[in-house]
């Protein structure tokens, strides 16, 4: 249906962005670039995406640091912050090494340009897989620490002492001679100080911030409605608006429309059709609305999706019954389930799932001939920039991208194939004229846009030996592939075997001797996407109830059970112990209460959480409390920490309890958050978040709260009922 | 034409009378503060204040409220809405902060009609509005926070 580049070569890619250049060439040169501009001053990346109260100037101390005259510092983020508090965390890597005072630090996001802004573990710019804190730990700190050094060597030429007699603390450089100095006034000198290419980095004890929970550098104006902080808030001179009427089913072609009706509408400019649908052009957002409602379209769907989730379903349960490709084997699990005194079966069923971030989707958009201005929530930057470059005929680095803060994303806007840029793209393209276009979507346009996280089926058997240990687990797997087709497919699909469709089975760290788990691949027309956690967001669940049945049928506790099974991953050991302890694991419970634990590992990070549920006279679930124990390395800011496991249970919990999304003849049943109902306060449990200290790298903390709350409640349901929550979410069957 | 008053500033809208009061603040007046989610009334996001009373903005037509007095995110400034902003802060509140406008605007309300909350008043008057990022552990804490700051 769509004219997207599909199939970008990574080579080209890299090629294209210059991403071969060796960074501290590009550092170097960009240097010396300022140096030359005279004073060192340079415009700031758009005063838009700054923090109220911000200069407009700064110096640019390095890439990802600069200063202005009063001493504000900006640390440059290449990624885009849209909840998780990745803003912060570079922050506070920055601030600790530049000894910087809290106040001072401001984030603006960089622009795009991945020879400079890559991020690290995707080789291009670009925010996802919890990658953040990880990719960026050494670089931002040496940023930081660079940042801080050009400062100490300024102000010893200024002052004409020698550098190891300057002090930095706090925002202030001094001397014993009673000089002293904000980083303002040596931000100039500074940016031209020739620098060491290694510069040393503090050692943990010498951490100021680190591991402190730094105040978010965006609560002030995330608590005030501050202008011009989201892509929705985006407004500039002389902008059209624009509403895309998109097919209702996917692979439906535009034949016809009627728009007299839109004609009354003041403030209707036109619509026209293009390549995503019928592109609805008004004087504001309110008219593009009713216009668009007031549209009768003519689709052809000829050669659309037609089927129903239903349908679907069925199709996937017939192949969950044949045996498929194998995606990972080790051991023999037949011939192990052939020993076990003991067996469990179990299939399950996880349906379609929407991010349905807070903030809909939008775009701004201004083309000229040869330069195309983007204002959005970018995710992933470089590929945006590569397929709207395409769709213009121009050089990736003719495109511009001002990244603004997102209202969430969950995995939302990181799109393969840039979807709703390429569409703004198009939208231009569409209007022919040189003007800013800003695309809004509706919460309707959302919810049934696609991009779901897949639907899939699990059907399990696995065995307990006579002495009560694990012996043999088959596993097989049925649902779309979210890789292939994509630009990443070389990175993730082997031998048409997608490792995000089966990711936390066969790499499980329990000591499972017999393990097959084969995977069935349908093509099917809905497109779909990662949904925070990706394929942890259903394996986890199937693990972890798995094993919990198994402990059960063992007539083992479920905690100690798990312990004998993670001799080899003292770390998971570790989470796993302490969450059960927090939680009073073994305790007495009030009558009609359950309690469940699960454990798992993703995003190399380790999170253990224990839930409480209180069962409800209507067959519902209540649940009271969640007990959680995370290990991600390093805790850089262990509020943050605490407040993304806090979210992530959260965004479990509604997911399981209520959200599916489901097709009636290609059709999205829901469209609103009626239809989707969204977890609220009420249902929100009381949640305890304990870090276990750590000096690992950092890893993931954006999605690995997420997988074990779904089977932690289940286990829970388990406990207080008897029964099996394996069809999601929880509203299609009742526990009474 | 529609007069009224926002923000303490009379204004002159001239917009179709169907429009929502969302959109003319929006868009018409660049008070961008109150947010749009779903435009259905249903998560709370672009609420404000239509004669001191929490209403969905998304739902309120601009024809329908002539003579009004509306108070938005961008400007409230009363002693409950000052203590909110504070706890909101202090319990570090906001992760995409979309829906905080809208939150703070119900936990506004609901402060000043009832300085001390129960647990079962703030699930009660804070349902509606939805925070995609869970942050909803926060909320309650805060509201009970800023009840101390209010007292203090």
């Amino acid at each position: 249906m769509l004219n997207f580049i599909d199939n970008i070569d990574p080579q080209t890619l890299a090629r294209e962005l210059g991403l071969e250049q060796p960074l501290a060439q590009t550092r170097r040169g960009f240097l010396k670039l300022s140096g030359g501009a005279g004073l060192g001053l340079v415009v700031g990346f758009g005063v838009t995406a700054a923090p109220a109260g911000s200069a407009e100037t700064t110096v640019p101390v390095n890439r990802f640091v600069e200063i202005d005259s009063e001493g504000l510092v900006f640390v440059i983020s290449k990624h885009l912050d849209k909840g998780q508090g990745s803003a912060t965390g570079l922050a506070t890597l920055v601030a600790d090494e530049l000894d910087a005072s809290i106040e001072q630090v401001h984030v603006r996001f960089a622009p795009a340009d991945a020879a400079r802004y890559k991020n690290l573990a995707f080789g291009m710019q670009g925010t996802g897989g919890s990658t953040a804190m990880a990719n960026s730990f050494i670089q931002y700190r040496q940023a930081g620490a660079a940042a801080r050094l050009a400062l100490v060597k300024a102000a010893a030429a200024k002052w004409q002492v020698p550098e190891s007699e300057i002090q930095v603390s706090a925002g202030q450089v001094s001397h014993s001679s009673g000089k002293s100095s904000d980083f303002g006034a040596l931000a100039s000198m500074a940016a031209t100080q020739t620098l060491p290419e290694k510069v040393e980095l503090k050692t943990p004890d010498q951490w100021v911030y680190i591991g402190k929970s730094f105040p978010r550098v965006d609560a002030k104006n995330k608590s005030s409605g501050a202008p011009r902080t989201y892509g929705m808030d985006f407004k500039i001179d002389n902008m059209v608006h624009a509403m895309v009427a998109r097919p209702p089913r996917w692979g439906a072609v535009y034949k016809s429309m009627d728009m007299t009706a839109a004609k009354s509408v003041k403030g209707f400019i036109d619509a026209r059709p293009g390549p995503t649908g019928v592109v609805v052009f008004a004087d504001n957002t309110w008219a593009a609305k009713k216009a668009r409602d007031a549209i009768t379209i003519e689709w052809d769907f000829a050669a659309s999706e037609n089927r129903s989730s239903d349908q679907l379903f069925s199709q996937y349960r017939t192949l969950a019954e044949q045996s498929g490709p194998i995606a990972h084997r080790h051991g023999d699990a037949e011939t192990a389930l052939g020993k076990a005194a003991k067996t469990v079966e179990a299939t399950y069923e996880f349906p379609f799932l929407a991010h349905a971030p807070m903030e809909p989707l939008d775009i701004t958009i201004h083309a000229e001939a040869d330069r195309v201005q983007i204002w959005t929530g970018s995710q992933l930057q470089t590929i945006d920039q590569m397929v709207v470059a395409g769709i213009f005929d121009l050089k990736p680095h003719q495109v511009h991208i001002e990244t603004l803060w997102a209202g969430g994303s969950f995995g939302r806007r990181a799109i393969y194939n840039a979807e709703y840029s390429a569409e703004a793209a198009h939208v231009s393209r569409v209007w022919g004229k040189s003007q800013p276009i800003k695309i809004v979507w509706t919460r309707e346009d959302d919810i049934k846009g696609g991009y779901y996280r897949p639907m899939y089926i699990h059907k399990v058997k696995a065995g307990v030996d006579a002495d009560g240990r694990l012996s043999g687990w088959h596993h097989r797997i049925v649902g779309q592939s979210i890789f292939t087709g994509t630009s990443f497919e070389s990175f993730v699909v082997k031998d048409g075997i997608d490792h995000s469709s089966y990711e936390g089975t066969g790499d499980t760290t329990y000591d499972i001797a017999d393990m097959t788990i084969e995977l069935h691949s349908p093509k099917v027309g809905v497109p779909t996407l990662w949904w925070r956690s990706v394929g942890h967001s259903h394996t986890a669940y199937v693990m972890e109830t798995m094993v919990d049945q198994l402990a059960q049928k063992a007539g083992r506790d479920a905690v100690e059970f798990r312990l004998e099974l993670l001799k080899n991953d003292p770390r998971k050991a570790a989470v796993l112990k302490l969450a059960a302890e927090k939680s009073g694991w073994g305790g007495v419970l009030p009558k009609g209460h359950g309690r469940g634990v699960a454990v798992h590992k993703s995003f190399n990070s380790y999170v253990a959480e224990v839930a409480e549920v209180q069962m409800q006279a209507d067959g519902t679930v209540k649940v009271v409390q969640v007990t959680a124990a995370v290990d991600c390395g390093v805790p850089i800011n262990p509020d943050n920490i605490r407040a993304q496991v806090e979210g992530g249970i959260g965004y479990g919990l509604g997911a399981i309890l209520r959200n599916e999304i489901t097709l009636t003849d290609g059709q999205v049943d829901q469209g609103n958050f009626d239809t989707y109902e969204p977890l609220r306060i009420g249902d929100m449990p009381e949640i305890e978040v304990h870090i276990v200290p750590s000096n690992e790298a950092p890893t993931g903390i954006g999605e690995p709260g997420t997988p074990p709350i779904g089977p932690a409640v289940a286990n829970a349901i388990r406990a207080a009922t008897g029964k099996n929550p394996n069809r999601l979410p929880f509203t299609k069957q009742g526990f009474a | 034409m529609t007069q009224l008053k926002i923000n303490g500033v009379n204004q002159s809208i001239d917009v179709e009378p169907d429009t929502p009061l969302l959109w003319v603040l929006r868009d018409h007046l660049d008070l961008t503060g109150t947010k749009f989610g779903c435009g259905e009334g249903l998560c709370g996001a672009c609420t404000v204040h239509l004669d001191g009373e929490a209403v969905r903005s998304c739902q309120t037509l601009i024809g329908d409220i002539a003579g009004s007095d509306v108070t938005t995110i961008d400007a409230i400034s009363t002693k409950a809405s000052q203590a909110i902003q504070a706890a909101w802060q202090e319990l570090q509140v906001p992760q995409c902060g979309y829906c905080q406008s809208g939150q703070i605007m119900s936990a506004t309300a609901l402060l000043t009609e009832t300085p001390k909350p129960s647990p079962q008043d703030i699930d009660d008057a804070m349902g509606g509005n939805v925070c995609r990022c869970a942050t909803y552990a926060r909320i309650r804490k805060a509201v009970h926070r800023a009840a101390e700051l209010m007292e203090a």
